[in-house]
């Protein structure tokens, strides 16, 4: 199980894979393992992106104003 | 080998030279989430986090006049949020141990506890299950998407170790490439794939937790 991640990455080599699937073709809690872990990566891609707070782009942006009347080169 | 900009990124730093006030926000909109995401892994108190990132736009702004491009704008502007909240960090004396991000540590963590498998000596089934984990994808939809399970899932990645909670954040919910996180935390590529493996062991084992509150271990 702690190829996991290797195999899921593309680490493994040609063989360690090959021997990878074998096993998951014969044994069924590594299956359900191996989907779990997939369900878990895809459910944290899924997490909501927090939005970027009204204030905080503002206080940016009232930076970036600064910025240019200050700087020489703009 | 020479780093080779998008054009979408040679024109967002020429708009930021020009002054351009739409190519700032846009870069704003792309990664300052990310960026206090990250800061989190250095100052862990989200409001410091985000003070860091501000701080660290600021940085962008002076320093885009000797921008080089020979790395990504993205890979220097990340460059510049670790500094700047290392450097916080320091002043608040909230090291993170950075060895814990270098090296994941020679003591083994299994991914599943060793008493869900069989024994290598039973005579019948050596090394097999004691008993499955349940397929997923037998539950409805609406419980692997609800509010309760994100907040698990959130709390999980909040519980992590810094590194492991860095690469599973930027790899699995911001969607960066492992060669993005290497070089951001600049960390290898297999110590990247360890702390993955780690923090995704973890977050699973919590949410098995949850969903079959009877069947874990």
């Amino acid at each position: 199980m702690e190829l996991v991640t290797d195999y899921l990455e593309g680490a493994l080599g040609d063989e360690e894979r090959e021997r990878f699937d074998v096993h998951l073709a014969r044994c069924k809690g590594c299956r359900a393992y191996l989907d779990q872990m997939e369900t878990t990566v895809r459910l944290l891609g899924r997490l909501p992106a927090s939005a970027l707070a009204p204030e905080a782009e503002q206080a940016l942006l009232d930076a970036f104003r600064d910025w240019k009347t200050t700087s020489p080169a703009t | 080998m020479t780093y080779a900009p998008s054009r979408n990124e040679t024109r967002l730093v020429d708009g930021l030279l020009a002054g351009d006030e739409a190519s700032f926000e846009h870069l704003v909109r792309m990664h300052h989430e990310s960026m206090v995401r990250v800061a989190q892994i250095y100052v862990s108190s989200r409001a410091v986090a985000e003070e860091v990132a501000q701080e660290a736009w600021l940085g962008v702004l002076a320093g885009i006049g000797r921008f080089e491009r020979r790395s990504s704008l993205k890979t220097w502007i990340f460059r510049i949020l670790s500094n700047t909240a290392k450097t916080r960090a320091e002043r608040e004396r909230r090291t993170v141990p950075f060895s814990a991000l270098q090296s994941p540590g020679l003591l083994q963590e299994p991914a599943v506890e060793p008493e869900r498998f069989l024994d290598l000596e039973h005579p019948r089934h050596p090394g097999h299950w004691t008993a499955h984990p349940a397929s997923w994808r037998e539950l409805p939809e609406e419980r692997l998407s609800g509010r309760e399970t994100r907040k698990r899932i959130e709390d999980a990645i909040g519980a992590l170790p810094a590194g492991q909670r860095a690469v599973i954040s930027l790899r699995d919910v911001e969607g960066w490439s492992s060669e993005e996180v290497c070089n951001a935390l600049g960390v290898s590529e297999t110590n990247q794939r360890v702390l993955l493996h780690r923090a995704r062991s973890k977050v699973r084992k919590a949410l098995e937790q949850y969903l079959e509150p009877e069947g874990s271990s």
